[in-house]
C-alpha cells in the first residue's frame, strides 16, 4: 500500500485541530482558549488547501486568524484577561447534559450523513478548477456572476455590521465637559490640595536621584518631593538612609554656622 | 484519499463547539466555539465541493467566512458593551428577561 500524501496532511492538521477545539473548550483561561482556537484555523487552512481549495486557505489565514482572532485578543484585553469561568452550575446537571448531548450530536452526524453519502466518487476539483484557469479565476466567476447579487449584499452587510459596532460601542457623555475655567476654580478649592507643581526631588553635589527629598526654606525635609512609589516602599521616611543623613547633616552644619 | 474522512472531522469539530458553547460560561469562549462551529461547516462545504466536482461549494464557503466577520463584530461589540454595565462577561449576568 503506497503512503498517501494527503492522508499524512490530514492526519498531521486533522489531529492538531481537534487537539486545539479541545484545548479551547477546557482551558481555563479565555487567552489560552483563543490561542487554541487560531491554531485551529490555522490547520484547517491548510486542509482546505489539500482541499484543492487555496483561495480559501488563504482567505481563511488573512480573515480569521488575522482579523477574528486579533479582535479576539483586543476584546479580551478589554474585558479583562483573568475573566475566567466560575465553577458554579446555573441549572444543576448542565454540564453533563451538553457533553452527553455534544457526543450525541457527534453520533447522529457522522452516523446520518456517513450513511447517506458515503460510497460517493470522488469527482476533484481539477476540472472545475482549469476551466477558468484556476481556482481564484473559478470562484470570481461564480462570485460574479451566480453569486452576484449575494456578494452585493455581504457589501451593505459588512457596513451595517462596522456602524452596529461604532454605535453599540459608542459611550454618551453624561455631564458636560469642564470648561477651563471650571477646572482652575476647582483647582483652587479648599480641600483640593496642593494646587501648583510639587517640589522636585533634591539636586545636591553628590546626589540628584529621584529618592533624595529636598531641603525646603526652614531646613526640613520635603517629603512630597519625592514620588509616592518611592516613598511607599518599606523606608517610608528615610529614603536612603545614607543620603538622608548627609542632607541632614549639610542643615545640621548650616544651622552650627 | 476518502473526502469522507474530512466529513468526519468536521462534525467531530462542530460537535465539540457545540459542547463548548453548552457548557461553558464565559462568553467569549462561547463566540469562540460558535466560531469553530462555523469553520467545521465551512469544512464540510470545501469537501462537498471537492467531491461534487463544482465550485459552487467554495463560493458558499466564501460567503460563510464573510458572514462569520461580520457576525464576530457585532457580538464582540455586543460583549463589550454588555461587560461596561455589568461587569462580567459571563453569560449567566444578564438576567433581565428571566421571569
Amino acid at each position: 500500500m503506497s503512503i498517501d500524501g494527503e492522508l499524512v496532511v490530514f492526519i498531521i492538521c486533522g489531529g492538531l485541530s481537534v487537539v486545539g477545539a479541545l484545548g479551547m473548550v477546557l482551558s481555563r483561561k479565555a487567552v489560552h482558549s483563543a490561542l487554541f482556537i487560531a491554531m485551529v484555523m490555522i490547520n484547517l487552512a491548510i486542509l482546505y488547501v489539500a482541499n484543492s481549495a487555496p483561495f480559501l486557505g488563504m482567505v481563511q489565514i488573512i480573515v480569521y486568524t488575522g482579523a477574528v482572532m486579533m479582535l479576539f485578543l483586543f476584546v479580551l484585553m478589554v474585558v479583562g484577561v483573568d475573566s475566567s469561568d466560575s465553577l458554579i452550575e446555573t441549572i444543576r446537571g448542565q454540564r453533563l447534559f451538553g457533553i452527553l448531548f455534544g457526543v450525541a450530536l457527534a453520533i447522529l452526524l457522522i452516523g446520518g450523513i456517513g450513511s447517506s453519502v458515503n460510497g460517493r466518487q470522488d469527482i476533484g476539483l481539477n476540472a472545475a478548477n482549469d476551466e477558468f484557469g484556476g481556482n481564484v479565476e473559478g470562484i470570481a466567476n461564480l462570485i460574479f456572476s451566480d453569486f452576484l447579487f449575494a456578494f452585493q449584499t455581504t457589501a451593505a452587510l459588512l457596513i451595517t455590521a462596522g456602524l452596529g459596532a461604532v454605535i453599540l460601542t459608542h459611550r454618551e457623555a453624561w455631564k458636560p465637559k469642564a470648561t477651563q475655567k471650571e477646572l482652575s476654580v476647582a483647582r483652587f478649592m479648599v480641600g483640593a490640595g496642593h494646587p501648583g507643581n510639587k517640589p522636585n526631588s533634591g539636586v545636591y553635589a553628590r546626589h540628584n536621584a529621584v529618592n533624595t527629598p529636598a531641603i525646603l526654606p526652614d531646613g526640613s525635609l520635603s517629603l512630597e518631593s519625592v514620588p509616592a512609589p518611592v516613598r511607599s516602599r518599606d523606608d517610608s521616611l528615610l529614603i536612603d538612609h545614607r543620603v538622608v543623613s548627609t542632607v541632614v547633616e549639610l542643615v545640621e552644619g548650616e544651622d552650627q554656622n | 484519499m476518502d473526502p469522507m474522512y474530512y466529513i468526519y472531522l468536521a462534525t467531530l469539530l462542530f460537535s465539540i463547539g457545540a459542547i463548548g458553547v453548552l457548557v461553558r460560561r464565559n462568553a467569549i469562549i462561547v463566540f469562540m466555539s460558535v466560531e469553530l462551529m462555523l469553520n467545521a461547516a465551512n469544512l464540510v462545504f470545501v469537501a462537498f465541493s471537492r467531491m461534487n466536482g463544482n465550485l459552487d461549494g467554495q463560493s458558499v464557503a466564501f460567503f460563510v467566512m464573510v458572514v462569520a466577520a461580520a457576525e464576530v463584530v457585532v457580538g464582540l461589540a455586543i460583549i463589550v458593551q454588555v461587560f461596561r454595565t455589568r461587569q462580567s462577561a459571563s453569560i449567566d449576568e444578564p438576567n433581565l428577561l428571566k421571569y
